[in-house]
């Protein structure tokens, strides 16, 4: 086994036995960067030096018996969550020179659990994006194939695990930016209950829609991590005060008696993929052969959830996004007469056309006149969405479904028409309206070979669930251990 | 078209935003079509709904208003486009 080919978990057993030490571990990862991701373009920033000085520190620790499951782990970060002293540009030009003064929460924790971040991974630009190809800074590329996207916003963070040039990564999901990319890479990805992880030095792109969670090869691995950056945080307002279980000992039953619900809205012969209905269909027998009972149920309103999602994530980013002004970060278009001026020349040189595209729909419908239909409108209808998830969650314990419609698509094949691009979002993006967390982990293969993923989602603070279901699904299957030949 | 090229031009001012004159057509069009698709909204009966402004509510976040440590000035300032003694350089305000 090549170290940087090791599960988090694995990593840990054999750094506490001290048979191998986190600098080798470390090197191996950023060996591993050096020699691949000329191919996948998944780093914006490595960060060699400080790696392996927090590797030192690491084995350090170790040698004195101090080691928690994350001690000496190599990770990578989306790069839109704030890193102390490192470049942190949300791929977008108007902040590609941005040196955060503060950690994000979820660093501290990292950091005091002694986790070694690698770098700071590609993004669609401030998470506007289902394929990473709205970076204004690099293109990522998918490491089973290529010439395909590998899914967004957080694609650096599932191209990185995916080709094993960190161990696991923090992305963040708006409307399935975590799952989602996951998927098209074959790896696991959880979105946790809006609220469980601080967004404290997240930078905001729909703050009542974002949330930070896990990118993994396993399940345990994401349980591991979920288990370190949960909890309450004073700095977040809207973190929850709410105690954090053990993830890990969640996994440890079996699902005998479970009900798992598979919407009827959700047709598996319109509109999905062949290939992607087959896996998913044969996910459904899986679980009745591993003793659950999969049951019919209905979302209502599911079909409005892109259009109400599309309402509300425009608004909050026009709004989150007047921050960039080039007063007091970030880039300043020197070309200007007067302070407006100043602004105009500096936004439009600075974000790209999808956020701008974004911006403009979320001012026309927060703006005079418009905000009762449009704002107001999507507001009542995401009310409707969070009830039909309630209602189903009286019927069954976790939602079946698939991620995405089709498995990661060709690079540019949805460049012209951005509407095409936020349809394929309509599995996942109910979970971010309702609150509710959601797992994507590998459930089969296209015929090409690519990836395809299964969404598990259940009730607020449910998070134990969805991992035991998915976990007992991973070690029934052996999706997971298939890595790609890059 | 749902959105004239006119108020696509107020709005983007309005997000002081600038798109170059011979862009404008494209973006409008793309707007246009993704607002149409918004529309489908209206075929839903929310008569008495009460809208959701976050999924998970809480109420009253509250803290004890208590002096802590913040970051220093120099940190605050240190990815500042242009400075001067201690303050940010804007371009003239006022005529």
């Amino acid at each position: 086994m090549k170290l940087h080919e090791l599960t988090i978990q694995d990593a840990h057993n054999l750094l506490k036995k001290k048979e191998i030490s986190s600098k080798e571990l470390t090197g191996a990862v950023l060996d591993r960067i050096e020699e691949v991701d000329e191919k996948t373009g998944a780093y914006i920033t490595v960060v060699k030096k400080e790696a392996l000085l927090d590797a030192e520190n690491a084995d350090k620790c170790i040698s004195k018996g101090e080691i928690t499951p994350l001690t000496g782990i190599p990770l990578s970060i989306k790069d839109l969550i704030c890193t102390k002293g490192v470049r942190t540009t949300c791929a977008s030009k108007i902040l590609e020179n941005f040196t955060p003064p503060y950690d994000a929460t979820v660093i501290t924790k990292l950091k005091k659990a002694g986790a070694v971040i690698t770098g700071k991974v590609n993004m669609d630009e401030f998470g506007m994006g289902s394929s990473t190809e709205n970076s204004g800074l690099k293109t990522t590329c998918n490491p089973w194939d290529v010439t395909r996207v590998p899914g967004g916003s957080s694609g650096g963070s599932a191209a990185s695990v995916a080709a094993d040039m960190c161990l696991g990564s923090l992305g963040s999901d708006t409307g399935g930016s975590i799952r989602q990319p996951a998927s098209h890479c074959g790896i696991v990805g959880m979105k946790p209950t809006y609220g469980r992880v601080s967004r404290f030095g997240l930078v905001a792109f729909a703050s009542s829609l974002d949330q930070i969670g896990p990118l993994t090869k396993n399940v345990s691995d994401c349980a591991l991590i979920m288990n370190t950056i949960s909890g309450y945080d004073p700095k977040d307002s809207t973190s929850v005060p709410k105690d954090v279980p053990d993830y890990l000992s969640a996994l440890e039953t079996g699902i005998e008696g479970l009900t798992i619900g598979v919407p009827r809205e959700f047709d598996l012969d319109e509109g999905v993929h062949p290939d992607v209905s087959m896996a998913v269909k044969n996910a459904v027998k899986k679980m009745e052969e591993l003793g659950a009972k999969c049951v019919d149920i209905s979302l209502p309103h599911s079909k409005y959830a892109v259009a109400a999602y599309y309402v509300i994530a425009t608004s909050e980013a026009s709004s989150n996004l007047a921050r960039y002004d080039g007063v007091k970060y970030g880039l300043r278009d020197k070309n200007q007469n007067n302070l407006i001026e100043m602004f105009k020349n500096t936004r439009k040189a600075g974000f790209g056309p999808e956020v701008q595209r974004r911006i403009t729909i979320g001012t026309y419908a927060l703006s005079a006149g418009y905000y009762d239909a449009y704002y107001g409108k999507a507001s009542q209808v995401r009310t409707l969405i969070i009830e039909d998830y309630s209602k189903a969650f009286e019927e069954c314990d976790v939602i079946l479904s698939p991620v995405a419609p089709a498995p990661a698509p060709e690079i540019g094949e949805n460049a012209e028409d951005p509407l095409a691009m936020y349809l394929a979002d309509i599995f996942t993006l109910s979970a971010n309206l309702a609150g509710i967390p959601g797992i994507s982990l590998p459930c089969g293969f296209s015929n090409e070979g690519l990836p395809v993923g299964l969404q598990l989602t259940g009730g607020h603070f449910n998070e134990e669930t969805i991992l035991k279901v998915a976990y007992n699904f991973e070690q029934a299957t052996d999706f997971h251990k298939k890595k790609p030949n890059i | 078209m749902k959105i004239s090229k006119k108020e696509v031009i107020n709005v983007v001012k309005l997000a002081r935003i600038d798109i170059e004159e011979g862009a404008l057509d494209k973006f409008a069009g793309q707007i246009g079509k993704i607002l149409e698709y918004i529309d489908t909204l209206n075929n839903v009966d929310t008569t008495g709904v009460k809208p959701t402004s976050h999924a998970i509510s809480l109420t009253n976040a509250l803290r004890e208003d208590e002096l802590k440590e913040s970051i220093n000035r120099d940190d605050a300032l240190y990815n500042a486009p242009e400075k001067e003694d201690g303050f940010f350089v804007v371009p003239k305000v006022i005529e």
